[in-house]
């Protein structure tokens, strides 16, 4: 499939160029020519006066569709440790697997994790596998590879779904390789059509425009999904749930990678973590008066989140920075001061069960999100609001 | 040692917005720079070199404009560039991207070391280098926060795995992608760029790959498709409080007692 030009229809009227994206349209001789930076979005045939452009369509094999089934989760554990991703990714699973009345696989793989193995059955798993090596321990990029590829090829899953963590980013880009089909990263949302296809939507251009992307003759269909963008799993049990045990030649265990150690970092609270998070934009005017927000986040006993500008500028770290290229935050509470709402910030903060934004720009594209928009200055606001729930402390501290 | 760099054109501004009615793309600026996150892969394919010698190559697939990148790769310091440069390559995934990429390393032989940057401004996937590796069936590992130079087991480095680091050693051949940090890219040099400016820049195309048994190239070799792109959803409806400062102070501190966000601070 390639997007061609009709150069005896084409015009050179240049509108193609102007809709296109990726850049990926110029003149020559006043007659488009589409370069390889095209991504075949369409919206330059949509656009042509002169329906100069059309897609010429490729007859591609059918892939053996109907041998795949299932959902596969490709839990992760970091050093005998399981992630609270996998528990999502499962929820998810569950939800995907249950629509086309297929079976949700989970496959553990590491060292020391038999029991974390069995728990996942209580977490509406059909089978678990498990790959337990002392030479898994650490994450092993051939090995682990090579586990996830067994599983994939005993298990023939329609839908295969891993964690877009550290681990997950390295492990899933070069099994989707392996298997010669499509991934696709950090979906924030997942839905299947009847005929089995999954449809991935992500956010593209830094989060300005949300791309829906499908792999429709390729399985399985692999896509990652951040921590916090999904729902965990409830506790349940499927009836019949179970756990099988599987082995790796020495060879699929071998690895050219030496781990000499694994240390912990130096342990600040994740904001992903937060329950209350306190955000602040470019609202604030000077580095100082990101007290304002410590103080706010203090008194509800939350952490302090920045959007990328504020860490460009060097006022806070990107361990706090949230949205796209940050972290994504789960807060119960999220409290927007001085942020103007772009999608860079919102696709990180969509998982907040509330949201309240102060802002003095009433048109701010932040309000369109926020549960409950203030319209005003915060600093005049924030010390009130701050008095306020100091107010309300002193009263407890009498009582 | 040599040493492959990925590099990548992409657009200056991420700010792209969608219009809902028409559902077209409005962009500020065509702008195109060097990916930021390959800057940090080139400064390190730099300092390795000057430590243990050999030749950096920067290495880039797209349109011929984007023999802007590898000028800019010679200005830092690189010694040869490639462009993979083919109609057919157009519409590649990552899939297909990967695919192409590992053909033309290929093609230069001898490659002790690939380094990409962790992702890229425009795709943010991070999914090409560790699929380069695997075409090229080498070790691979990502988020590299910190290289500290050859050991007996190869090529020793720090991945940052969130809340741990694994320090680990990588049997050369092998690729990384390396995090932001890792290092402190270099300026453009103007003497370099003088120096450069006649210098060529490898075009390569479909026909001069090497021979494989597989071909996935352009959009073709792309299991995955854009199906639709559309403007992201706002959130339910929202409430809008307007009032003096210490009017909406009040209402939020009720808010926030009402919604149990305010501890009593009795337990503590």
């Amino acid at each position: 499939m390639a997007l061609k030009v009709i150069t005896d229809r084409c015009t050179g009227c240049g509108r193609c160029i102007t809709v296109c994206p990726f850049d990926a349209v110029y003149l020559e001789n006043d007659v488009a020519v589409i370069t390889p930076g095209c991504r075949v979005c369409r919206l330059c045939i949509k656009e042509c006066p002169e329906d100069a452009l059309y897609l010429e369509e490729s007859s591609q094999p059918e892939a053996d569709m109907a041998d795949h089934s299932g959902v596969l989760v490709v839990a992760e554990a970091v050093e005998s440790k399981l992630h609270p991703v996998t528990l999502e990714l499962m929820g998810k699973g569950r939800e995907l697997a249950d629509e086309l009345q297929q079976k949700l696989y989970v496959v553990v793989i590491g060292h020391g994790l038999k029991s974390a193995a069995e728990e996942l059955l209580q977490y509406g798993a059909d089978e678990v596998w498990l790959y337990e090596d002392a030479s898994l321990k650490h994450f092993r990029i051939e090995p682990h590879t090579n586990a996830a590829a067994h599983a994939v090829s005993g298990l023939t899953p329609n839908i295969v779904l891993i964690g877009a963590t550290p681990v997950g980013r390295s492990l899933a880009p070069r099994l989707a390789v392996r298997l010669r089909t499509g991934l696709t990263a950090d979906c924030t949302t997942l839905k299947v059509k009847e005929n089995g296809d999954l449809v991935q939507i992500r956010p593209a251009f830094g989060g300005d425009v949300m791309a829906q992307i499908v792999t429709p003759q390729h399985r399985p269909q692999m896509a990652t999904v951040r921590h916090k963008v999904m729902d965990p799993a409830q506790r349940f049990r499927r009836e019949g749930a179970v756990l099988r045990q599987q082995e790796l030649t020495d060879s699929a265990l071998a690895s050219r990678i030496r781990v000499h150690s694994v240390h912990r970092r130096r342990e600040k609270p994740s904001i992903s973590d937060a329950e209350i998070v306190v955000a602040v934009g470019r609202g604030v005017k000077e580095q100082k008066d990101l007290k304002l927000a410590d103080d706010l986040a203090r008194l509800l006993g939350g952490q302090v989140g920045v959007t990328r500008p504020l860490v460009e500028m060097g006022w806070g770290d990107h361990t706090q920075q949230i949205g796209l290229s940050g972290r994504s935050i789960r807060p119960k509470l999220l409290i927007a001061l001085g942020i103007s709402g772009a999608v860079q910030f919102t696709a990180g903060a969509s998982g907040a069960e509330c949201v309240v934004a102060i802002n003095s720009d009433p048109d701010a594209p932040v309000f369109s999100s926020a549960h409950y928009g203030l319209v005003g200055d915060l600093y005049e606001i924030v010390p009130k609001v701050i008095a306020g729930l100091e107010r309300g402390e002193s009263i407890h501290a009498v009582l | 040692m040599n040493i492959v760099v990925c590099v990548k054109q992409v657009p200056e501004s991420r700010d792209v917005e969608m219009d809902p009615e028409t559902g077209n793309l409005k962009r500020e600026g065509a702008a195109a720079v060097m990916n930021p996150f390959d800057l940090f892969a080139l400064e390190a394919g730099l300092q390795l070199k000057e430590r243990y010698g050999g030749t950096v190559t920067a290495i880039t697939m797209g349109p011929p404009q984007a023999e802007e990148v590898i000028r800019e790769a010679y200005m830092m310091g690189a010694d040869d560039g490639m462009i993979l440069c083919d109609r057919e390559f157009a519409g590649a995934d990552t899939l297909a991207t990967s695919f192409t990429l590992a053909q033309g390393i290929r093609h230069l032989q001898a490659v002790d070391l690939i380094i990409c940057g962790l992702q890229t401004t425009d795709g943010d996937t991070a999914q090409v280098g560790p699929g380069i590796a695997e075409f090229l069936d080498i070790p691979h590992e990502t988020s590299i926060q910190k290289i500290h130079g050859m050991d007996e087991d190869g090529l020793r480095v720090e991945k940052d795995m969130g809340h741990v680091v694994m320090d680990l050693s990588l049997q050369l051949p092998t690729l990384i992608s390396v995090a932001k940090g890792v290092n402190q890219p270099r300026l453009l040099s103007f003497r370099r760029k003088l120096q450069t400016r006649d210098w060529p820049a490898r075009y390569l195309e479909r026909s001069d790959l090497d021979d494989h048994k597989e071909a996935f190239f352009g959009l073709d070799g792309s299991p995955t498709q854009v199906e639709a792109m559309f403007p992201p959803q706002p959130h339910t409806a929202s409430e809008r409080w307007q009032g003096s400062s210490q009017e909406l102070a009040d209402r939020l501190v009720q808010l926030l007692v009402e919604e149990k966000f305010v501890q009593s601070g009795v337990d503590e």
